[in-house]
């Protein structure tokens, strides 16, 4: 009796308790495994956000699921975990997810302080304000005295500490835990101003009752390069990630898109030979196939296409290319050449 | 003749038949004379009580049931009709109802819950009524086989052919039982061990026994779960990670552990003096002595404390919400930001289903709690 | 003898001697136990070096950046360190946790009270308060009081005015009482009238002893501690006019500036803990008071006691004996509860301390530091409790 009970005991102890063999490195890992385990936010439209059935879609969720196509051929062999601001870390760090992909914004401190590195930049926001149009407010400088709501724990609260500070300008700040109490919290009118990252400003405002009663002020109050972020210290694994993001830039740099990359084959420009796997190692160098860069554009698209489906001016979010344009075309989304 | 004769007599030989209370006293009247309107003060505070009442249900009613919209598609449906406020908007809760209880549980698999709520019920109900016998083979059968049946039914084992849903998809109410009862079933023996161990005539079991529970009773519950949640991750060794929904258990169960272990205290300090000695005296050893004479007597005369600890902790699964776990209050929460959903009266009809129900469950385990608490006392009367 | 003992001694084998057992077993309890926190101890050093975080509280002297929309007692800005954001934090819990328990004792009471009405109405009222309030867990409390009462509430341009005070959905807003020098005078005469009512008292109790004459220890009292301050106050007034002032808050811009200001996740944070609490302290107040014996109360009335003295003098001393301890838990209840705080934006240690978290990484720190100071504060309560039961101990012959 009493042994049954300790073996169960130990059972059960085993099983909750996913022990994964003294790694060789992630790639190794995620390919015993069988999937990536990619660290995303707990909603956020055009960046990762789950539908009514628990299905992801975003930005951010479309670069986990090109690295999981250049690994293993399938996009679909990811799995998500949706994180608070206060978790994304550790969670990096303790090694439950192999990948974070949410929404975050590279900084010194994260970069070097927390023991990770960003992979590279998804997205380049910066931080903007939302009023009331009622309010009459044109901007960012007339918010002396302004109740603020924001998100607890991020550079934002940091951002908006400093740019109140600087000016001279007095302020309540009204900080949450979950993005949805922000925005409950704004639209209930506890505050006249809700503050985030543009994109972010753009997609919350999907969840206020009237959004067209809301006005983005021109101010932009920083940089906030937003990109993918692995542990420090596996490169294999950072130059994966990196090299999946720098591809997505590369195909739509050469025009090759999820719906041409077959034709594509025909093609004689060798950077696009190069890409499509037919010419070269590229692949292999990476630790995957040849035909990584194919799949991840058959899969999931190029980066452009990524943009125009989840956060493009066609989308509800409705953002211009901007800033993320590519470097070509007034923007300064820039990809190293595979070659 | 002789009758004839005393038939004056200066004394009553008949008693008069009792009269009637006077009706003022008796009967609805006499009760609400007595009760209600015994003087002038107590009626003013009857008619102030009734007015508070009155205000109560007539809102309650008003805005749950007769103004209340049941069916539409969206928010429009709850939207303020001409101006004027609509009352609940049961048709959100309907809409999102399958969400509320089940989180993202995949709908093809959602027979596997109710399997598991089923027989959950089947095993609870005969322990609950004292007069069932196979006491001991009911409490094996719920404490030990249920919870690995409940563990292959709701997490999956493919070579059963029960594909593996994960916990990230758990949630609602679903979530919030699987927290309360899994921090139920293994603080009972953890809050058991404890109270023996602070019984202890060993100082260093004893000692460590209370700095545990007075640990764990001294802190509150969301910092142990913030520990849980970022701090156990740098506990374990490098390459073992925990689930997420495991590691708050892991939190909730030491906790309740605790609190289980002062309820447990309670029943053993209750058993004379005499059990003991006479266990002793029987030649049993320590553990067949806890076991079968003490431990018996003693949690029988705890089980409304443990009831009560119980629902102090399903009051408390709903803390997990706070560190993004998707139970009843976090995911009712994050439907409300739902846009297409955003009307008025939206967050107060989602708040008040959430009261319904979390009072219906506490309230059901209070009144057992009670039962059982007059059940053990006429028990022990002489 | 000696035979007898080296008999037993012989037949009772080493690892069945009790003493021998107990200090077997006690040390490999230790064992286990240093050997657990050893392991944690090594994997948290050797995770935390591999994951580059640094760790100490050197971090708490730190600038801290960031806002904190409610901080009493303080000189807070941005440009104040992580230790003093912490110290805020600590604050708001204090005081959000004094005034709450004030408010459920007072409510509680209330209740308990009712629950023992004579009145039906009444006592079913209060009963299912009761059972309504403590069945619903806190956190739903907190957000219907936060989501439900006081986000509706209008926006700051059309706030409502009651005497002065505006509400709206940013808080509540009244004049804030400025005093001059001068207000040390009424000050110095409330002193002055609580020393007094305690001489009086302690003079009337010894009368009272040898001759059996009472004396009127109330109205005194009030004389002496509302009284003489508000002739003082009239006094000064004259002389040397009015010692206070009041700063009245204005809408400026956005908000109302100046005057006192109670922010709403602050009403919301009070209202849900000392309604929840209140429940359970009328229930602790019921027992209390019922505990005491019947024959108490009639003995009292037999001895010729009102029903004021006997409540005052036989009653209550006896109730509050079975109602200090559980009332005393329940205030700590209060306290940790006053933790969920967090998920209404009120910053309380727990929010700042989170917030702080997240901006450092510092996580067993700060952690460490909560349970720290909510366990002394724990400790110190059963001090308290443990006094409190030496002293009121029935002392039996």
């Amino acid at each position: 009796m009493k042994r049954t009970l300790l073996s169960i005991a130990l059972g059960a102890a085993v099983s909750v308790a996913a022990v994964t063999a003294a790694s060789a490195g992630t790639l190794q890992d995620v390919k015993a495994k069988g999937f990536v385990q990619c660290g995303v936010s707990q909603g956020l439209p055009g960046f990762s956000n789950p539908d009514d059935k628990g299905n992801w879609t975003g930005i951010d969720v479309d670069l986990c699921r090109a690295v999981a196509a250049a690994i293993f051929g399938d996009a679909n062999k990811v799995k998500f975990t949706p994180l608070s601001a206060k978790e994304r870390f550790t969670a990096l760090q303790s090694g439950e997810i192999d990948l974070l992909s949410r929404n975050t914004t590279w900084t010194a401190t994260r970069d070097t302080a927390l023991g990770l590195n960003f992979a590279g930049v998804n997205y380049y926001d910066g931080q903007g304000f939302m009023v009331r149009k009622s309010l009459g407010v044109t901007s960012a400088m007339q918010l002396n005295g302004a109740a603020i709501c924001t998100n607890t724990g991020t550079t934002t609260e940091l951002n908006v500490a400093d740019f109140f500070r600087s000016h001279k300008m007095q302020y309540e700040v009204v900080a949450f835990e979950k993005a949805d109490e922000v925005v409950k919290a704004y639209d209930e009118g506890r505050c006249d101003v809700y503050t985030t990252d543009r994109s972010g400003l753009a997609a919350q405002r999907l969840k206020l009752k009237n959004p067209d009663e809301h006005i983005v002020l021109p101010e932009i109050i920083s940089k906030e390069p937003l990109g993918p972020v692995v542990r420090q210290g596996d490169d294999q694994w950072f130059d994966l990630v990196k090299w999946t993001l720098f591809a997505m830039v590369n195909a739509e740099e050469l025009g090759v898109t999820s719906k041409n990359v077959d034709e594509m084959k025909k093609s004689n420009n060798p950077a696009i030979k190069r890409l499509r796997g037919v010419e070269g190692n590229f692949g292999e160098n990476l630790g995957v196939s040849n035909a990584w860069a194919y799949n991840i554009i058959k899969q999931v698209g190029n980066y452009g296409e990524s943009y125009d489906r989840n956060v493009g001016p066609k989308t509800p979010l409705g953002l211009a290319r901007g800033l993320n344009a590519l470097w070509n075309k007034g923007g300064i989304m820039y990809a190293p050449p595979i070659r | 003749m002789t009758e004839k004769q005393h038939k004056i007599s200066f004394y009553r030989t008949e008693m008069l038949p009792p009269k009637p209370p006077p009706p003022a006293t008796t009967g609805v009247l006499g009760w609400m004379r007595e009760n209600l309107f015994s003087n002038w003060w107590n009626t003013i505070l009857t008619f102030i009580g009734l007015y508070i009442i009155w205000l109560i249900v007539s809102n309650f009613v008003q805005f749950a049931i007769l103004d209340a919209v049941w069916e539409g598609k969206d928010r429009n449906a709850c939207l303020p009709k001409n101006g004027v406020e609509v009352g609940a908007c049961w048709a959100f809760v309907r809409a999102r109802f399958n969400q509320f209880m089940f989180g993202f549980y995949p709908v093809a698999e959602q027979w596997r819950v109710n399997l598991t709520y089923l027989v959950g019920i089947i095993l609870l109900i005969p322990m609950l009524i004292p007069s069932v016998p196979w006491k001991r083979l009911n409490g094996i059968l719920l404490l030990v086989a249920f919870p690995i049946f409940a563990y292959l039914m709701l997490y999956g084992a493919p070579s059963l052919n029960l594909p593996i849903v994960e916990t990230t998809r758990w949630g609602g109410l679903l979530l919030t039982l699987v927290i309360a009862i899994t921090g139920i079933v293994t603080s009972l023996p953890l809050g058991v061990l404890l109270a023996l161990g602070r019984q202890s005539k060993m100082p260093v079991v004893r000692l460590v026994s209370i700095i545990f529970i007075e640990f764990w009773r001294g802190v509150p519950l969301i910092t142990v779960l913030f520990m849980s949640s970022v701090m156990l991750p740098l506990f374990l060794p490098e390459g073992v990670t925990l689930d997420k929904v495991v590691r708050p258990l892991v939190g909730v169960a030491l906790f309740s552990a605790a609190y289980m272990a002062e309820v447990v205290r309670g029943g053993l300090q209750a058993i004379p003096k005499g059990q003991y000695e006479g266990a002793m005296a029987l030649g049993l050893t320590y553990w067949q002595m806890m076991r079968l004479v003490i431990l018996p007597q003693a949690l029988k005369m705890v089980i409304p404390g443990i009831v009560n600890t119980f629902i102090g902790l399903f009051k408390d699964t709903s803390l997990v919400s706070i560190i993004g776990l998707m139970d009843l209050l976090g995911i009712v929460q994050s439907a409300l930001a739902d846009a297409k959903w955003s009307t008025p009266t939206t967050a107060p009809t989602a708040y008040l289903f959430l009261a319904l129900t979390y009072w219906f469950f506490c309230f059901g385990m209070s009144r057992y709690s009670i039962f059982m608490e007059n059940y053990l006392h006429t028990g022990h009367k002489r | 003898m000696s035979a007898a003992s080296e008999h037993a001694e012989a037949k009772v084998p080493l690892w069945n001697n009790p003493r021998v057992r107990a200090l077997v077993s006690q040390t490999l309890l230790i064992a286990v136990l240093a050997w657990a926190f050893w392991t944690i101890f090594q994997n948290t050093v050797h995770n935390l070096e591999q994951r580059k975080i640094a760790s100490g509280f050197g971090f708490l002297s730190t600038t801290a950046g960031f806002g904190i929309n409610q901080v009493l007692f303080l000189e807070y800005t941005e440009a104040s360190s992580y230790g003093k954001a912490f110290l805020a934090g600590l604050l708001n819990t204090l005081v959000l946790s004094f005034i709450g328990i004030i408010f459920a004792t007072i409510l509680g009471f209330i209740i308990g009270i009712m629950r023992l009405s004579h009145n039906w109405v009444i006592s079913k009222l209060a009963a299912g308060y009761v059972e309504f309030f403590r069945n619903i867990p806190l956190l739903l409390q907190i957000f219907v009081w936060y989501n439900v009462v006081l986000k509706p509430l209008p926006g700051p341009r059309q706030s409502l005015e009651v005497a002065g005070v505006f509400i709206n959905n940013r808080g509540v807003y009244s004049p804030k009482p400025l005093f001059t020098d001068a207000w040390w005078f009424v000050v110095f005469a409330f002193i002055a009238g609580l020393i007094g009512t305690w001489a009086v008292a302690r003079w009337a109790r010894k009368r009272q002893m040898e001759t059996g004459q009472p004396f009127p220890v109330g109205w005194t009292a009030l004389g002496l501690i509302i009284g003489l301050p508000l002739a003082t106050y009239f006094i000064v007034s004259l002389v040397a006019g009015n010692p206070v002032h009041f700063d009245y808050p204005e809408l400026k811009g956005f908000n109302y500036r100046g005057g006192m200001r109670i922010i709403p996740e602050f009403v919301a944070m009070l209202l849900a803990l000392s309604i929840y609490t209140a429940a359970f302290i009328g229930e602790i107040v019921r027992a209390g008071i019922q505990a005491v014996s019947h024959g108490q109360t009639e003995a009292a009335l037999a001895l010729g006691l009102t029903r004021g003295q006997m409540l005052r003098l036989v009653v209550i001393p006896q109730a509050m004996r079975v109602i200090i301890p559980p009332l005393t838990s329940q205030y700590l209840n209060l306290t940790k509860n006053s933790s969920l705080a967090v998920a209404i934006a009120y910053p309380d240690l727990v929010a700042v301390g989170g917030t702080i978290l997240n901006q450092t990484g510092q996580a067993i720190e700060i952690i460490g530091l909560w349970m720290l100071i909510y366990l002394s504060l724990s400790l110190a309560t059963s001090a308290f409790m443990n006094w409190y039961n030496a002293k009121m101990r029935l002392v039996e012959r």
